[in-house]
C-alpha cells in the first residue's frame, strides 16, 4: 500500500533533484576496496563527532551569555540550573579532545597507507585545511567559557601575532579588539566558533569527502583496485559502501561510543587532560595561571614554539618553526618519493624514520604539558629537529628506500 | 548564437574591465569589515590615566593596578635592591635599556624610573604576553642563589631584574615596557601622561 506511493514520490523528487544518483554514487555504488582494516574507521568517526558537536553547540548557544561579565556564570549555569545541562556541556568538551584523538589515528592512517600520494594530493590538502580550522575551532571555543586558562590562553597564543616583524602590536590589537583580551575578543571568538568556521568546515568536509569518491579510496595494501574491473565495470576487489562499510562503521562507532560514555560519565575532566583545572578560576587579567599549558591537542606545537630560542631581540622564529611544522604536513604528498604507497610493502629506510617521527610528536606533546626547565627544553630541542629531519630528508630516505614487490590485487590477513 | 565576425578582442577588454571594476568594488566593501576590527571607541576610552595613591606601600611592596585594562606595578624597591641592580649587568640582554620602544625618553639609567626608589612597569612579559610573577626574596631554591630580586614568569621561564630588565638567554627578547607616568605630588602617581595635565 504504501510502498507504491513512496516509489511515486522519490520518482517525483529525482526528476527534479537527483536524490537516487547521488544516494548510489556516494553509497550503495562507492566501490571501497574489501580490504580496509581497523584504520578505516576514523573517517566515519569524524563525521559523527562533527554532527555531535554541532548539536551540543547549538543546544549550548541557548544559554551561554557571549559577554566578558556573564560568560563564566553561564557555563557555572548550564552545569547546574539548565536541566541535563551538564550532559550536553560534557558532550562538547569531550567530544573536541575525541575529535582530535580521531583525527590524529585518521592522519597516522594516511601516514602509513600512503594515502597522501598521487592522485589523493587534493584529498589530503582538503584534509589539512579540516585540520586547521578544526584547530582554530578549539582555540577560539575554549577562550568561551572565561576561564584563567582560556584567558591566558589566548593572550599566549594572540601574543604570537604580535611577534610578526613590523606590524606585529597592531596586528595583535586589530584581532583582540583592544588592547588586551576583553569582552570584543571574546564576541568576536564567538562569532567565530559558532557561525564562520563551522561552516568553513563543513565546506570542507564535503570537499574531502567530493575529491574521495572522484578517485576512490586508497587501502591498507596500496593497490589501485580500478585497474582490474569485471564485464560490469565494477573493481575486482571493491565492494559497495552501503551495505558493507556503513554496516562495518557502525560497529566502530559502537566501540567509541562505548569509551566517550565512559568519559563522559565518569571522568569528563580526565585528570586536567579534558578540562583544565584552572579553567575553574574566573577569567582574571591581573593574575598569571602557575603554569599555562594548552589542551593536549596543541602540546606538540607548543613545544616547538618553545624550543626556539629568540633571535635578534624577537620570538618571531619560534612562531615561524610552530608554522613550519604544519606547513611541512601539507607539502607531504610531494615530500614522498617512494614507488609504493603502503608501509607494508616499504623499507626499513621508511619505517625507521616514521617510528622516530611518531615518538618525537608524542614526546614533543608531552613536553608541552611540562615547565619550560633547561632539560625539558633541550628535549624539546632535539625532538623538534627529529620532527623536520622526518619531513626534510623524506624525498632523500624515500628515494633509496628497498621497497617490496606490490601484489596485483588487494590482499585479506 | 553566430560567433561569425566577433571581434574578440573587445570582448575580452569588457571581461577584463568587469573584472577589475568589481575587484576595486570589493576591496572598497572589505575595508569597513577589517576596520570594524579595530579597537571600538569604548576600548578607546578606556585608556584614560589613572591615578594611584602610593603614600601606603612600603619598601619591598608592589601595587598591581588597571591602566588600558592592561596590569600596571608600581614597586618600591629598598636601597638594598638599587645597590643590586647595577651588580646584575653583566646577565642581561639589554642592560641600558637601548631598545627605545620599552621605555618613554626620559627613563634612563640602571633605575629606570623617574624617582629610583619606586619603579613602574607594565606588567606584561615581553615574550608571549604572561603575567610575571613579583619574585622579590634573595636567592629561593628555584630560581638560585645568585637571585637578587625581580620578576619570574612562570609561562616560559622568563627573569627581570627589579628595574624590568630582561636577563640574557631567557625566552623574552626584551625589558619590561614602561609607561608613560608622572608625579602629581610625592604620594600620587599618574599613569599614562607624562605630564600633569592642566
Amino acid at each position: 500500500m504504501i510502498l507504491p506511493i513512496l516509489k511515486d514520490t522519490l520518482g517525483w523528487v529525482d526528476d527534479r533533484f537527483p536524490a537516487t544518483k547521488m544516494w548510489k554514487e556516494h553509497l550503495s555504488e562507492y566501490y571501497a576496496p574489501k580490504n580496509f582494516n581497523f584504520w578505516y574507521f576514523f573517517g566515519s568517526l569524524a563525521l559523527l563527532i562533527l554532527v555531535n558537536q554541532i548539536v551540543t553547540g547549538i543546544w549550548l548557544t541557548m544559554s551561554y551569555k557571549p559577554n566578558a561579565a556573564e560568560a563564566f556564570a553561564s557555563v557555572e549555569f548550564i552545569m547546574r540550573g539548565v536541566d541535563w545541562g551538564w550532559l550536553i556541556r560534557y558532550m562538547h568538551s569531550t567530544g573536541a579532545s575525541a575529535f582530535f584523538i580521531v583525527i590524529y589515528l585518521h592522519m597516522f592512517r594516511g601516514l602509513i597507507y600512503g594515502s597522501y600520494q598521487k592522485p589523493r594530493e587534493l584529498i589530503w590538502i582538503f584534509g589539512m585545511f579540516i585540520y586547521l580550522a578544526l584547530m582554530a575551532e578549539a582555540f577560539m571555543g575554549y577562550l568561551l567559557p572565561w576561564g584563567q586558562m582560556s584567558y591566558w590562553g589566548a593572550q599566549v597564543i594572540i601574543s604570537l601575532f604580535g611577534t610578526v616583524p613590523f606590524i606585529g602590536e597592531e596586528l595583535g590589537t586589530w584581532i583582540r579588539g583592544d588592547f588586551v583580551i576583553s569582552d570584543a575578543t571574546l564576541n568576536r571568538f564567538f562569532a567565530f566558533h559558532v557561525i564562520a568556521l563551522p561552516i568553513v568546515l563543513l565546506g570542507l568536509v564535503v570537499a574531502h569527502i567530493i575529491a574521495l569518491h572522484e578517485v576512490g579510496s586508497n587501502n591498507p595494501d596500496g593497490v589501485d583496485i580500478k585497474k582490474l574491473k569485471d564485464d560490469k565495470g565494477i573493481p575486482l576487489d571493491g565492494i559497495p559502501f552501503h551495505p558493507y562499510y556503513s554496516v562495518k562503521d557502525i560497529v566502530g562507532v559502537g566501540v567509541f561510543l562505548f569509551f566517550f560514555a565512559l568519559i563522559l560519565f565518569f571522568f569528563p575532566e580526565l585528570g586536567g587532560w579534558f578540562l583544565e583545572k584552572d579553567n575553574f578560576v574566573p577569567a582574571n587579567p591581573l593574575v598569571t595561571p602557575e603554569h599555562i599549558v594548552p589542551l593536549w591537542y596543541f602540546t606538540p606545537f607548543y613545544a616547538i614554539l618553545r624550543a626556539v630560542p629568540p633571535l635578534f631581540s624577537s620570538q618571531f622564529p619560534g612562531v615561524l618553526a610552530m608554522g613550519m611544522s604544519i606547513v611541512m604536513l601539507f607539502l607531504l604528498p610531494w615530500l614522498d618519493r617512494s614507488k609504493v604507497r603502503s608501509i607494508r610493502y616499504r623499507g626499513m629506510m621508511y619505517k625507521i624514520p616514521l617510528a622516530i617521527f611518531v615518538i618525537s610528536f608524542i614526546a614533543l606533546g608531552w613536553l608541552g604539558t611540562q615547565p619550560a626547565t633547561e632539560v625539558f627544553t633541550n628535549f624539546a630541542r632535539v625532538f623538534s629537529v627529529l620532527y623536520f629531519a622526518f619531513f626534510i630528508l623524506m624525498p632523500w630516505y624515500t628515494s633509496i628506500d628497498k621497497t617490496k614487490p606490490v601484489p596485483e590485487r588487494v590482499t585479506t590477513k | 548564437m553566430s560567433t561569425d565576425g566577433v571581434d574578440k578582442s573587445k570582448r575580452r577588454f569588457l571581461t577584463n574591465a568587469t573584472v577589475v571594476v568589481g575587484a576595486v568594488g570589493t576591496a572598497f566593501v572589505a575595508v569597513p569589515f577589517i576596520k570594524s576590527w579595530n579597537p571600538s571607541e569604548r576600548a578607546k576610552a578606556a585608556g584614560a590615566p589613572v591615578e594611584v595613591d602610593i603614600s601606603k606601600l612600603q619598601p619591598g611592596q608592589i601595587l598591581r593596578v588597571l591602566w588600558r585594562k592592561q596590569p600596571v606595578w608600581i614597586v618600591r624597591r629598598t636601597d638594598q635592591n638599587i645597590a643590586d641592580l647595577k651588580a646584575l649587568e653583566g646577565e642581561l640582554e639589554d642592560p641600558a635599556s637601548i631598545v627605545k620602544e620599552q621605555q618613554p625618553d626620559y627613563i634612563t639609567g640602571t633605575a629606570r624610573s623617574i624617582k629610583e626608589e619606586y619603579f613602574v612597569a607594565v606588567g606584561i612579559c615581553t615574550h608571549l604576553g604572561c603575567a610575571p610573577t613579583y619574585r622579590p626574596e634573595v636567592g629561593p631554591a628555584d630560581l638560585g642563589a645568585d637571585w637578587k630580586g625581580g620578576f619570574f614568569c612562570p609561562c616560559h621561564g622568563s627573569k627581570f631584574d627589579l628595574s624590568g630588565r630582561v636577563y640574557a638567554g631567557v625566552p623574552a627578547p626584551l625589558n619590561l615596557k614602561i609607561p608613560d607616568h608622572v608625579y602629581i605630588n610625592d604620594s600620587t602617581l599618574l599613569i599614562g601622561l607624562n605630564k600633569v595635565p592642566v
